[in-house]
């Protein structure tokens, strides 16, 4: 069974990420069960959602507690909410941001991570671009499936298309191969000078 | 079909399948996605004929469905915590008319304090209204109990009520396979009232009784809920048989053969409680796992036959009689009684309280040695609540404790965990 766990703000579309990506999951033939933290969602405010991916049928309804992959919608939640509680050295974090661990200050704690599984995507201004709209779940889908696997590319893209219509699905769709590519390139880097 | 949907809009679907022909309801967190989906279904035409009716409030919600159900026509609701509270008058009144009308329950705690979260502290409040109530472990079986209440209901002439953990199952993403039309078409005869208000036959329905025949009407009540007993797995084996999968019945058993000790409880929590008893299986300690779908009326000869030959019980509830036991423990209880077999109550996930396989671990690992208290309540923070019991001896004006008990705890406690941004 993989697990990830979700962390943004209210409105960012923490809950349809993890939606989206068991919609993903699904359309591959897995297994998949997603579910928002036993939380109010308000604008702006810490937001936690969970999916797992397997071969067979779930049926814990816990929430994840030791998550293999991390996805993190806002990174001012880095100094503000214990992210990283119960995530093992070997998981996958993956952080929208445009800037480096060392700007965001957390370098060392990066470090803890295989350099291969802890990436930055700059999702916000990929959806800023394409979409016109700082809504980064969608995007973040996209790299998140090109750093782990757990999902193809194209089941995310099939799994947006589900969810939206229109411009919104083709923005987000796009955006999300735009960010598969970025983290194929940061990996292809980070494996060049390992 | 089979889809990756969540589990109000797959429950919406399921009642759009059953053709209700008046759906009337009051949003509140966590039903609002079933009747938000079910107005689209309405709105859009997919529904037809059915008539949506807006109120403005819960009591106004079973006061139509009443009135609809009278009138001979499948009549369909769903609430949660207080909007059950605030339509409980009406909701006794259904089941004393012996009206047929089918309610989902997103089961939430009840306040005060303010709670939105997952308990069932709600559907225990009118546990002896006289509604049949059926507990959905997973979505699937959401969606499938969804078409037996209706055919149970409109059979005996008696209220259904389907239960589904809040936010546990209704915002859960899952596979959920949708009946087809012609299937559920099958199953589910068109509407037959016992009773119906009709101009040109008129009746009266609901009108006092005294005592000459109050008691006999009540025991009538009993009766038919006694016949639901026999009804509901006759009902199960022909859903099997008509849809290709097992739902409903009485009760749910997992690996009880050979089980020293044996976890009963309703609901979405038998998942976990499976995956603990699949994990202490393997470490040497057998545990069985009793899943109780028909909690009204209460199945407890079918509950003693699952448990035969345990020698002990674990009843994990979320819910308890303040002041008491646990609920469902009463119960088994009872069932069991002249039995030589321990029954000990677990209060668990009280208001959304997570409920972690770990803790169910070790909770059953205790049980099985024998050293499970007769009421325990899991993971229960006993420095919180001696700080406030401190508080009370030292200070005449303590305040009020909730809020007292969430100052204790700060805001920096737990923030990465499912109580993130409560």
């Amino acid at each position: 069974m993989f697990q990830v766990r979700f962390h943004g703000r209210g409105g960012q579309g923490v809950v349809t990420a993890a939606e989206m990506l068991s919609v993903a999951a699904f359309l591959d033939g897995r297994f998949a069960q997603a579910f928002p933290s036993f939380g109010s969602e308000r604008t702006g405010a810490p937001v936690v959602s969970y999916c797992r991916i397997a071969d067979g049928e779930i049926r814990t309804r816990a929430p994840v507690e030791s998550p293999d992959a991390l996805v993190v919608q806002d990174a001012t939640l880095l100094h503000q909410v214990d992210l990283f509680s119960g995530v093992g050295s070997d998981a996958y974090v993956l952080v929208n941001t445009s800037h480096t661990f060392e700007e965001l200050g957390i370098a060392e704690l990066a470090g803890r991570f295989r350099a291969d599984r802890v990436l930055t995507v700059p999702a916000t201004e990929i959806a800023l671009r394409l979409l016109g709209r700082p809504l980064p779940n969608a995007v973040l889908l996209g790299g998140f499936a090109a750093m782990t696997g757990a999902v193809r590319v194209d089941a995310v893209v099939a799994a947006i298309r589900e969810r939206f219509a229109g411009q919104v699905a083709e923005g987000n769709a796009e955006g999300a191969r735009a960010a598969a590519s970025v983290v194929e390139k940061e990996r292809s880097g980070r494996a060049a000078t390992d | 079909m089979l889809r990756q949907i969540e589990g109000s809009r797959a429950v919406a679907e399921a009642v759009g399948l059953c053709r209700p022909e008046v759906v009337c309801a009051y949003p509140i967190s966590p039903q609002t996605h079933i009747i938000e989906a079910i107005g689209v279904l309405v709105k859009s035409g997919r529904l037809t004929p059915c008539k949506f009716v807006n109120v403005e409030s819960e009591f106004a919600a079973m006061s139509v469905s009443i009135g609809a159900s009278a009138m001979g026509a499948r009549a369909y609701t769903a609430t949660a915590s207080q909007g059950l509270l605030y339509m409980t008058e009406a909701v006794y009144n259904a089941a004393g008319l012996g009206l047929p009308i089918v309610m989902t329950v997103a089961n939430r705690a009840i306040g005060a304090p303010i709670n939105i979260w997952n308990d069932h502290s709600d559907a225990m409040s009118v546990r002896d209204a006289g509604w049949v109530q059926l507990f959905a472990e997973t979505n699937q079986d959401a969606v499938d109990l969804h078409i037996q209440a209706f055919r149970l209901a409109e059979e005996l002439s008696l209220p259904v009520m389907v239960c589904m953990d809040g936010f546990v199952l209704t915002h859960a993403f899952e596979r959920v396979e949708l009946p087809e039309q012609a299937d559920v078409d099958a199953f589910l005869p068109p509407f037959e009232p016992r009773q119906v208000l009709d101009p040109d036959e008129p009746v009266s329905i609901g009108a006092m009784v005294g005592p000459e025949a109050f008691t006999e009407v009540r025991y009538l009540a009993h009766a038919r809920q006694l016949q639901a007993l026999a009804r509901i797995p006759e009902l199960a084996t022909e859903f099997a048989a008509t849809f290709g999968r097992g739902s409903g019945g009485l009760v749910s058993t997992y690996r009880t053969e050979g089980a020293d000790t044996v976890v009963v409880a309703l609901g979405s929590v038998l998942g976990t409680l499976k995956d603990a008893a699949d994990a202490l299986w393997d470490a040497g300690v057998p545990i069985g796992v009793v899943g109780v779908t028909t909690f009204r009326p209460f199945p407890a000869e079918a509950v003693a036959g699952a448990i035969r030959g345990a020698r002990r019980v674990v009843v994990v509830e979320k819910a308890f009689s303040i002041g008491a036991h646990g609920i469902l423990a009463g119960d088994v209880t009872l069932a069991l009684s002249g039995l030589d077999v321990g029954v000990y109550a677990v209060v668990a996930g009280l208001g959304g309280r997570p409920i972690s396989e770990g803790s169910l671990r070790s909770l059953l690992e205790e049980a099985s040695r024998g050293s499970l208290p007769a009421l325990t309540f899991l993971d229960l923070d006993t420095q919180l609540v001696a700080r406030e019991l401190e508080r009370t001896v030292a200070h005449r004006r303590s305040g009020p404790t909730a809020e007292n008990l969430l100052r204790d705890i700060g805001t920096s406690r737990r923030v990465a965990g499912p109580a993130a941004s409560t």
